[in-house]
């Protein structure tokens, strides 16, 4: 009974803080700007998700400085969406509630960022994806989603188009059942067997540890390639476990593959795996040299993938506020913004020059498809990069094919 | 497995050879009834198993010869059988084992240990911990792979039944005499506690979230060993045989326990009463925490079998193999030992057919595998409430 009251009084009084923490939060003034950022922080996923928010954290740091002169503050305020949709709609609900946040950066996962989205598109809250590729992100036609990556429907079919160039014939494509894993599997699956692939089979699993008996029908049909649309947490354990199964085929990933966990979880099993991806390492990228390096001295380890497009999507944010404040004169307001980043031309970013499309879309994606080279997480950076293609959006190549014929 | 069972039947083929002197005397030595039988009985429900299933899977290939273009089913099937069937061995007796956890302590305190799931979690970490350590020791490759197996099952085991004991003794014993619903509700929290703090233990001391077990690079786990069946090829994981050996020994072990000491008996006996066993000189209480000793060190080292076959884990795998072997307990009939261990296998091997096989379905798909894996369990307890061998043994341990 004392003990009940012990944690009754301590529960209210950590309440009362939580209450008293946040309306002072709400109170501060018309001075300051909130930048929020989603991201799983915690669970199998947390190690792309931390590092996308640091570098959402250092590029306040670095680019917030025209605000400040402005006479504003900024802040940052980092969600932990951990990777589940309900997780990402309550802390959207959160987000749009507090009136000094201006923009969203988020998210890791497709099937989390389409649910958010709707809520931050209700009140007018611009979100900025740095990592979503699902084609329904954008092809809502939403005025304030954006991304700075490629999208599913290409990439899937430059995976593809990079096995039948191989000279694959047959291949066994698996999928993680979320919006993410199943949408891109089933791109890969249309575009490999109009190439002529046979898919041998077609399948989703949620199981995340114990593959044995899923692997015992791919076995037995002996693909060439198995295509797995996933996240490396379940993925990389299933190759694990085929390889110890006996199978010696190739292994081919969407960018849910990339990450230095890939490598640390498969092992040696990891080596020859291909996959493609919207974001290479930050090192491919010929001005992310001095983003590596700052975000090394300030997390003591490397960026993961997504990281350099975080940042990128945090500047355009920043960039986009200012524009705002000057066109409005004062504080604007979140419909201000979203038509502000919606504007963005030609922004010389880390990961290349971004322009969005009247969707949100970049103009111009890169895509591209990597083979790992070595089991060691430590050398997950060196993967070697094997083809690089500039692909337009669907509105880009639908304005281009208009443009052709008439000139 | 307790040998009342085999009490001879009248009128049966074998009742000449089973009336005869020689076997009498034969069905009452301890060789008999801690190795012979026991041992006979996990062949039978194994091959009982196969049987059936494989005879269901050649019938719908009847029924449905060619599911999809150019795929014969039934030619399908014999090239994955003797695959299905060590998957469905190696996951089965895993399931088993924490089954066995679940069945205990509803043998004796007629509750759902539902934190038992995340027993076996932390089987599976501290294995992973043991190894790690060994590894960044730099020893992890000079010891030989046997006696690291068996040291790894010991650590994880003890260590998880230690756990299980403090468990009991923390959240469930001051709950002993509150309705059964009470107990119930502690162990969900139970396990979401142990959850989040094997997960801030693992941020801070190893600063990851996926374990890989450091065994995934040493060649004698990983190589797949050869078995030629017929005319085709088969490779079985080394990691299912490790799993298949360790799991029939420390069944053998039970076995022995619950039958053949002092000790089991008063676990025997407090599952039949507990007030009047108290009444009779059993002390109630340790024998509570033996049984979940027990019950904790099977799930721990099951557990820790599993990480190795698996090779990564997180704070968060415990939930589906849990509640898998849970479903396992319940087919086999809770309360019951033998129950529990021929329910974990069947669950296994259904599963390992059902993943197996409905690829060639592409309208059903493996995603279904849970769904029809439950469906058998609804169906089975529509007509046995009490589960399969719930009601045939009287005693429920």
């Amino acid at each position: 009974m004392k003990l009940n009251k012990v944690v009754g009084l301590l529960s209210s009084a950590a309440l009362a803080t939580a209450l008293s923490v946040s309306l002072v939060a709400a109170q501060d003034g018309d001075n300051v700007i909130r930048i929020a950022s989603q991201t799983p922080l915690s669970g199998p996923q947390s190690v792309l998700g931390v590092s996308m928010s640091n570098a959402v954290r250092l590029a306040i740091d670095e680019l917030s400085q025209p605000l400040v002169d402005m006479g504003y503050t900024v802040e940052y305020v980092p969600f932990d969406d951990q990777a589940t949709p309900e997780v990402g709609v309550s802390n959207a609900q959160q987000i749009v509630a507090d009136p000094s946040i201006l923009a969203v950066v988020g998210h890791l996962n497709s099937g989390v960022a389409i649910p958010s989205s709707e809520v931050y598109n209700e009140n007018d809250l611009v979100m900025i994806s740095p990592a979503n590729t699902n084609p329904a992100i954008t092809d809502r036609g939403y005025a304030t989603v954006n991304r700075v990556c490629g999208r599913d429907d290409l990439q899937g079919p430059t995976g593809a188009n990079y096995a039948a160039e191989l000279g694959i014939t047959s291949a066994y494509v698996l999928h993680d059942t979320t919006a993410y894993g199943q949408g891109v599997a089933e791109y890969f699956q249309d575009e490999a067997e109009r190439l002529g692939i046979t898919v041998l089979g077609f399948e989703g699993t949620e199981e995340a540890s114990n593959f044995d008996a899923i692997i015992q029908p791919i076995l037995a049909q002996s693909p060439e390639l198995i295509y797995f649309g996933g996240i490396y947490s379940q993925t990389a354990a299933f190759l694990a476990q085929a390889r110890a199964a006996g199978y010696e085929g190739l292994f081919m990933g969407p960018d849910g593959t990339d990450s230095t966990e890939f490598a640390a979880i498969a092992g040696d099993a990891a080596v020859g795996t291909l996959y493609t991806t919207v974001a290479g390492p930050a090192s491919i990228y010929p001005n992310a040299a001095a983003f590596i390096e700052s975000y090394t001295e300030a997390f003591g380890e490397g960026p993961q993938p997504f990281a350099a497009q975080s940042y990128d999507s945090t500047a355009i944010a920043l960039q986009a506020i200012q524009a705002a404040i000057e066109s409005t004169g004062g504080l604007p307001s979140r419909a201000d913004v979203a038509a502000a980043v919606r504007a963005t031309a030609d922004y010389e970013g880390l990961t290349g020059t971004i322009t969005f499309d009247a969707n949100g879309d970049p103009e111009i994606g890169l895509y591209y498809v990597i083979e790992v080279v070595s089991g060691d997480p430590a050398e997950w950076s060196n993967n070697s990069i094997i083809a690089t293609l500039e692909i337009p959006s669907p509105l880009t190549a639908a304005a281009m094919a208009e443009a052709t014929p008439a000139s | 497995m307790s040998s009342e069972s085999l009490s001879p039947r009248q009128g049966g083929l074998l009742d000449p050879l089973i009336q005869s002197e020689a076997w009498q005397r034969f069905s009452h030595t301890g060789f008999y009834r801690f190795i012979v039988f026991p041992i006979g009985q996990i062949i039978v429900f194994i091959v009982a198993a196969t049987v059936f299933l494989t005879a269901l899977a050649y019938l719908v290939a009847l029924l449905i010869p060619e599911p999809r273009p150019n795929i014969v089913l039934s030619d399908q099937i014999s090239r994955q059988l003797p695959g299905m069937v060590i998957s469905g061995i190696s996951i089965g007796f895993v399931y088993a084992m924490v089954a066995l956890g679940y069945t205990l302590v509803y043998g004796v305190l007629k509750f759902i240990n539902f934190a038992h799931s995340e027993i076996f979690m932390f089987g599976s970490v501290i294995g992973f911990a043991f190894m790690n350590f060994l590894s960044s020791a730099g020893v992890l490759a000079d010891w030989n792979p046997v006696v690291l197996v068996i040291a790894t099952i010991l650590i994880s085991g003890i260590a998880s039944g230690l756990l299980a004991v403090l468990i009991e003794r923390v959240a469930y014993k001051p709950l002993r005499n509150a309705p059964r619903l009470v107990p119930l509700i502690t162990a969900i929290g139970i396990s979401f506690i142990l959850q989040d703090v094997v997960r801030a233990l693992a941020s801070i001391t190893i600063n990851d979230f996926n374990l890989t077990y450091p065994t995934r690079n040493i060649a004698f786990f990983q190589n797949p060993i050869p078995v030629v069946i017929g005319t085709n090829e088969v490779r079985v994981r080394m990691t299912s045989i490790i799993i298949v050996i360790a799991a029939v020994i420390m069944l053998l072990a039970l076995n022995y326990f619950v039958n053949g000491t002092k000790a089991g008996r008063g676990i025997r006996a407090i599952s039949m009463d507990q007030a009047t066993s108290g009444l009779m000189g059993i002390p109630v209480n340790l024998m509570i925490s033996l049984t979940f000793f027990i019950g904790g060190a099977f799930g721990g080292a099951a557990g820790a079998l599993f990480g190795l076959n698996v090779g990564n884990v997180t704070p968060y795998i415990g939930f589906i193999p849990g509640l898998k072997a849970f479903t396992a307990a319940v087919l086999g009939g809770i309360g019951n030992i033998t129950g529990a261990l021929l329910g974990g296998l069947l669950i296994g091997m259904i599963e390992a057919f059902l993943n197996g096989l409905l690829p060639y379905f592409p309208a059903i798909g493996i995603r279904y595998t849970d769904i029809i894996t439950f469906g058998i369990l609804i169906a089975v307890l529509i007509f046995r409430p009490s589960g399969l061998l719930g009601e045939r043994v009287d005693e429920k341990v």
